[in-house]
């Protein structure tokens, strides 16, 4: 653009011939966009083009055969199928956001959690063996999901690790990769306030994107949460790590300082720690809530969906539309359903977390307590300590 | 970052091979054992694993063709049958005198070593005789490889096809009809050109067969004190023998849960599926609600239980681990007894028949996939016409054990494999999975719904399955 310098403008124009002509900056603009070139042509050809590509599969009819650029316009009909056509597509897409919705709203919090949890504890400064356990806890990140699933399917089999320490307890453990059964269904029928041979009318005939209320709100299956368990040890890890990252940054002032003023130690944690790390926290959310809307891996390895659906997702309803039954356009279709969750849900975490600028009438005069505590303090703990 | 990530899934259709490739996974959909022939039934990865391995021209293959049969027959002591007689009865393979060179490349499931191997000699013998080459290439991920060649327009010439993908793939316009241009297509078995009709032609070359049977635990059997008299060929006798033999922590029965072992029993019972032509689901009917019901009524009776109730992965190895006194699997079977079982003793008898006296099983099989886009459409249906002549495919039966697909080797077959005659006869009356374009879901939603048989009801089961079928069935 602005190396067109004959174009006549107005106010730019008088200053362009100066800017380009005469000076030690005068061809900056074109070197610019000449050293730039690489980087656009590559990220055009491997990022926008298929981002455009697959927008134009997701409202054709391609069937796999030929360039899709062949294939014919069919507008919105994919995404009507699978959000407005009572069918096995709309069924499937319900179930797939039904099993990772729940697998989203548990291993989020649980991760962030327990690597804030394991971070503070490895922050401590009488830990000793720091670097071991850093790096134990750390491994399960490192290691292939594959390789780690493998290994999870055998710990969880009916007769194995995990159902024998439960049978010391006492406790007999279920079939886990096996047992389709809904957690919520079972603690809900455990609790006597559903009957699940005969569950409430209200329940089974409303529907929404043709799955029935009940069925949603059948919770994650006993599947479903031994997976859960799988990603939070895998990806807790390399959270923990950040929020250890984190936590070091912090100077140690800052919490003596409130500690000096008579601060808990869950108060000092609670409003000069956990502010420090909201930054930190933001990214362990936002990663944490795409990296578990793509859960792929582990659904594949556990064959597709097994068992009865109960861990299909969104990820591999998607693979399994385009590769399994030839329906790309389907196939895209849910990829793009899934981009907009994720962009949705990351906008409503956002606004939750966001940081006030201005703080509400209400909490103004915050600031002021802990320096009214700080006084109290000063006089008598404080002096006691010394 | 964040684009960046969500992209990547947004893509997952489109690029999908090099994210979603999981290296030394070969079994795709259900779980091992869940569906497929023979072959595809326990792929373990090849032990090359990569996507595309060393493509090897038959020129420097290792073994020289004519050494292969008697090479790689498995120590069987018919040996003097396995002589590479072509010409003997049924083989019509000739080359054609104006035929042109061509660089044939075929993609293919291999069950193992013995696979690869068996083809790549076959494949060898017919490439030194016409001038051609042929690169055999196993695929480490089927589908996806065989998706990424029909989009580019550069798909292999010949190919293992799954007839699951059979209907999708034609109605794609991705694979060439030439089935009825085959000199030997009336020796192929009717169930087997059944299968792979679409459209009214028979679109590919059956590759070979295997078909399901009862497998009995003969120590368990005689503990329990049963003898020959009391194997089952009815329903009622199935049910009091399975009953029998629970016992000992073990169910009688126990088989890998789905459509692929549960369709018998609706065979068994005058019912399937769809009718005679696939054109219309017949799911919900009276006979299929029966046959669910009977299977129903095994499970709850405690008497059967599938294998992933007992922690196993397929009915072969509930069986092989002595979890269960009977199985119902195919020939592959054979492979992972003697190599995980060898201590298991068992007999082989056909499935028993229903209350009517009708008997039924179900026919797996492979066919010989050419492509659409292929340039060499003559010498891939010369070579696939080579490979299936009586001689070939008793090549193939004896180094990885499979059925063959022409009625003029049974014989042969019989005198080798004397045991298999259970599995030879059930191809006259077994039926073939579904093939219509669109009925993967549908079947896929069938198998896990019938996870939860025990506790479930048959009719609404199959009355979800018939709607779904029938839309799928119509296109829509």
């Amino acid at each position: 653009m602005t190396t067109s310098p004959s174009t006549p403008g107005v106010s730019p124009a008088a200053r362009r011939p100066v800017r380009h002509r005469g000076g030690i900056r005068g061809r900056e603009g074109t070197a610019g966009w000449v050293f730039m070139t690489p980087v656009i042509v590559i990220l055009g050809l491997f990022l926008l083009l298929p981002i455009i590509a697959a927008v134009w599969v997701s409202i054709s009819d391609w069937s796999g055969h030929g360039s899709p650029l062949d294939a014919g316009f069919v507008g919105a009909e994919n995404y009507q199928t699978l959000l407005a056509k009572p069918g096995l597509s709309q069924q499937n897409l319900a179930t797939s956001l039904r099993n990772n919705f729940y697998y989203v709203i548990l291993v989020v919090p649980i991760q962030t959690v327990l690597a804030l949890f394991l971070a503070s504890v490895l922050n401590g400064r009488r830990l000793k063996g720091k670097g071991f356990f850093r790096t134990a806890f750390y491994f399960p990140s490192v290691t292939s999901t594959i390789a780690i699933m493998t290994v999870f399917l055998f710990l969880f089999t009916t007769t194995g690790v995990v159902n024998q320490m439960l049978s010391w307890l006492g406790l007999h453990g279920p079939n886990w990769f096996q047992d389709p059964r809904g957690v919520l269904r079972l603690i809900l029928s455990g609790l006597h306030l559903v009957d699940t041979s005969n569950p409430p009318g209200w329940l089974v005939n409303n529907h929404f994107l043709g799955m029935s209320w009940y069925d949603w709100l059948a919770g994650p299956s006993v599947a479903m949460c031994a997976l859960i368990v799988l990603a939070v040890w895998t990806t807790g890890g390399t959270f923990m790590l950040m929020f250890l990252a984190a936590l070091q940054d912090i100077p140690d002032e800052v919490v003596e300082a409130a500690r000096v003023d008579g601060a808990t130690r869950w108060q000092s944690f609670r409003s000069v720690t956990l502010p420090a790390l909201r930054p930190t926290l933001f990214l362990v959310v936002t990663l944490g809530l795409i990296g578990t809307w793509q859960i792929f891996d582990q659904i594949y390895i556990l064959g597709g969906g097994n068992p009865a659906k109960t861990t299909l997702t969104p990820a591999y309803l998607s693979y399994q539309a385009s590769f399994g039954d030839g329906k790309w356009g389907q196939g895209a279709a849910i990829s793009f359903i899934l981009f907009a969750i994720i962009i949705v849900m990351t906008i409503i975490q956002r606004l939750v977390m966001r940081e006030r600028k201005h703080l509400p009438r209400r909490r103004r005069f915050r600031p002021a307590p802990p320096i009214a505590r700080a006084e109290q303090g000063a006089t008598a703990p404080a002096g006691g300590t010394r | 970052m964040t684009a960046q990530r969500t992209i990547r899934v947004a893509l997952a259709a489109l690029t999908g091979a090099a994210l979603l490739v999981t290296a030394g996974c070969g079994s795709s959909g259900g779980g091992p054992g869940a569906s497929g022939s023979a072959e595809s039934t326990e792929s373990s990865s090849p032990a090359s694993g990569g996507q595309t391995s060393t493509p090897q021209t038959p020129a420097s293959g290792a073994s020289s063709p004519m050494e292969s049969p008697s090479g790689t027959a498995s120590g069987s002591a018919g040996a003097s049958q396995s002589a590479p007689d072509s010409g003997s009865a049924g083989s019509s393979w000739t080359v054609p005198a104006n035929m042109p060179r061509a660089n044939l490349t075929i993609l293919f499931g291999s069950s193992g070593d013995a696979e690869t191997k068996a083809l790549k000699a076959a494949t060898a013998d017919w490439a030194k005789q016409t001038g051609s080459t042929v690169t055999v290439t196993p695929a480490s991920q089927m589908d996806q490889q065989l998706a990424q060649g029909f989009s580019s327009n550069t798909p292999p010439d010949l190919f293992y096809l799954d007839p699951g993908k059979l209907g999708t793939y034609a109605k794609a316009g991705n694979l060439w009809s030439y089935g009825d241009q085959l000199p030997n297509k009336s020796d192929f078995y009717p169930a087997l050109v059944q299968t792979f009709t679409y459209d009214g032609k028979l679109v590919c070359a059956p590759k070979d067969q295997s078909t399901l049977a009862l497998w009995i635990n003969t120590e368990d059997w005689s503990k329990a004190g049963l003898t020959d008299a009391d194997i089952p060929t009815s329903w009622d006798q199935l049910e009091s023998v399975a009953k029998k033999l629970t016992a000992d922590g073990r169910v009688g029965l126990s088989m890998s849960p789905g459509r692929d072992r549960v369709d018998a029993f609706l065979v068994q019972n005058g019912g399937y599926l769809v009718n005679d032509d696939g054109t219309k689901a017949t799911a919900n009917s009276e006979q299929n609600v029966q046959a669910l019901t009977y299977v129903q009524k095994l499970m709850t009776d405690g008497s059967m239980k599938w294998s992933s109730d007992l922690g196993t992965g397929w009915g072969g190895e509930a069986f092989g681990k002595n979890k269960a006194a009977m199985t119902i699997e195919g020939p592959w079977m054979y492979g992972a007894l003697s190599s995980d079982f060898p201590n298991i003793k068992y007999k082989i008898v056909p499935l028993p028949a229903g209350p009517t006296g009708t008997q039924g099983t179900l026919v797996f099989t492979n066919c010989w996939g050419i492509a659409a886009a292929s340039k060499n459409h003559d010498q891939a249906l010369n070579l696939v016409e080579y490979l299936t002549q009586p001689s070939v495919e008793m090549q193939f039966a004896k180094a990885f054990g499979v059925i063959p697909s022409v009625q003029s080797a049974q014989a042969d077959y019989l005198k080798e494999f004397p045991n298999n005659k259970p599995f030879v006869d059930g191809i006259a009356y077994a039926k073939g999975v579904v093939t219509a374009a669109g009925v993967g879901e549908v079947l896929s939603d069938f198998d896990s719904q019938l996870a939860t048989l025990a506790t479930g009801d048959p009719k609404s089961i199959l009355d979800s399955v018939q709607t779904n079928l029938q839309a799928a069935l119509s296109g829509s």
